[in-house]
Formats: structure tokens, C-alpha cells, sequence
């Protein structure tokens, strides 16, 4: 496969809703109120229902699973959790992802593509970074 | 307040997990994956693998297998109510292939206080029922000190 460094991948986006959170809930068997109860989320202090941090996570890595063509090619990932993704229950949330190709090691086969993820004009995800098989 | 002296305790492997080809497929929906290989056995075969393959955060199951036990450990003191994700890691040697059969083993790597705050970092091993390294995943958790 052919990347560059600083090549652009297409950015994409994602609405949430609180039917995706409940459908991760399921099926990653993280049950944690706080991302679907809005009275069990202000009752601990949060301003309301939150995206998984992990749910965010793994959609944020799929811009470069298209791009790739085969999740089985991500070998590292890591993302730190800067800011929540606060979804509402009638509007939802938007997740934009761009990705960026950072670095090419043409030895190993290997590239390095860092992940930015805004919700609400906040960046909702820091040092992501992915280590993609090339 | 985190106990400091969990810093390099081991604890037990967790009982197998065996990977179901229908939950990658409902796992892969929920992270909006569009991917034949997550999705299609005819893809994931045309790729190369015996079956589907999981999604990159997938593995964050079987280290919940983990954590749980750490979550239950009275020594650690961990109050899961004051949990914040700081941030995760998943370094992969190969795919999770449906039919794997998974067991885990966690470390705690660091305790560290950050203004009042606990951060606690994991380093889960995922093996596969040849003992070998599927996975390693990396989870920083943030508690939260009492006010």
C-alpha cells in the first residue's frame, strides 16, 4: 500500500444516539448507567448521558480500516480520553475523525496514522495513534 | 485512595473465553465497523484468515474479564464509582479470529497520586489456547480522590 507522510485520509463522521450506546452496552457488556440514564449521570455529577470512552475508541479507528481495507492490518492502537462525548437523547452526537499519515517505515512495513475525533467542537480524543501493517 | 502497594501484583488467569462468530458481527455493528473481514466470511476468508476477525478494540472484552477481578480485589480498594477512563492501548500480535479461545492474565503495572487523584495502569496479556501472545492491552483508569 502506498501512503505518504502527512497524506490526508477522507475524514469521516458519525452520529450517535443513545440506541448506539445501548447497542454497545450489549455488546460489549460494559452496563455502566452513566451511558444511558440521565438521572443515574446528573446524580454522579456528569452534565448528562456520555458516549463509552470505548465506543469512541473503536469508531474512531474505522476511517483507517476503510482505508486499509482489513482491521486485521491495525497492529497498535492507543487513544487517551481528553474530553467526554456527551449525547443527547433527541439530538445525539456528531463524531468527526480525520486521520493523518505521520510516519512510514518502509523497513518494517509499517505506518504510523494519528486520529483526531471532535464532538461539539471539542477534541474528544488525544495521542491516538495507530500502527498500521503497509 | 488506590492502595500503592498493588503496584506489580499478578493476578490469576481469567477462565476462557471462547470468541463467537456472531458476536464480532454484533460487536463490529456497535463500533460502526463496515469491514468484510468483521463482517462477511466469505471476506475474511478471501483475506487470508479461518473465520471472521475481531475489530482493533475488541479486546477490551476479555480485559474486562480482567478488571473485574481487580474491581472485586478489597486489597486494591479500588471504588469503581469514582473510575474514569484516562487511556487505553491495544498492541495486537495477530487478529482475534472467531473460535479463539481466550484466557487473560493482568498486571498492575503503576500507581501513581496526581493531585488527589489515583492512576492506576494495567497491562492485560491475552492468550490463545496454545499459550501464545494475542494481545496485549494497556489501561490507564483514573480514581477520582474524595472530595
Amino acid at each position: 500500500m502506498n501512503l505518504t507522510v502527512g497524506q490526508e485520509l477522507p475524514t469521516r463522521e458519525f452520529k450517535l444516539t443513545r440506541d448506539s450506546l445501548v447497542r454497545y452496552a450489549g455488546a460489549s457488556g460494559d452496563f455502566n448507567p452513566i451511558h444511558y440514564r440521565d438521572d443515574f449521570a446528573k446524580a454522579v455529577g456528569l452534565p448528562g448521558v456520555l458516549a463509552h470512552g470505548m465506543l469512541t475508541m473503536g469508531l474512531a479507528v474505522q476511517s483507517v480500516v476503510d482505508f486499509v481495507g482489513d482491521s486485521g492490518k491495525i497492529l497498535d492502537y492507543q487513544v487517551r480520553f481528553t474530553k467526554p462525548v456527551l449525547v443527547d437523547a433527541e439530538a445525539g452526537a456528531l463524531v468527526s475523525v480525520s486521520a493523518k499519515v505521520i510516519e512510514v517505515d518502509e523497513e518494517a512495513k509499517t505506518a504510523r496514522i494519528d486520529l483526531t475525533a471532535v464532538c461539539a467542537e471539542l477534541t474528544v480524543l488525544g495521542k491516538a495513534q495507530v500502527r498500521v501493517a503497509i | 485512595m488506590v492502595n500503592p502497594q498493588i503496584e506489580g501484583k499478578t493476578y490469576p488467569r481469567t477462565a476462557s473465553y471462547l470468541v463467537g462468530r456472531e458476536k464480532i458481527r454484533e460487536f463490529s455493528k456497535a463500533v460502526f465497523s463496515t469491514d468484510i473481514a468483521n463482517l462477511e466470511l466469505d471476506g475474511a476468508k478471501a483475506l487470508g484468515y479461518q473465520d471472521l476477525i475481531a475489530p482493533p478494540t475488541f479486546a477490551v472484552v476479555i480485559q474486562e474479564r480482567s478488571l473485574t477481578t481487580v474491581l472485586a480485589d478489597k486489597e486494591a480498594a479500588i471504588d469503581f464509582s469514582r473510575v474514569v477512563h484516562g487511556d487505553q492501548r491495544f498492541i495486537h500480535e495477530r487478529p482475534i479470529v472467531a473460535g479463539d479461545e481466550l484466557t487473560s492474565q493482568l498486571k498492575v503495572a503503576s500507581v501513581k497520586s496526581l493531585a488527589g487523584n489515583s492512576m492506576v495502569t494495567f497491562e492485560t496479556q491475552i492468550f490463545d489456547a496454545a499459550d501464545e501472545l494475542v494481545c496485549t492491552a494497556i489501561s490507564t483508569l483514573v480514581v477520582r480522590g474524595e472530595a
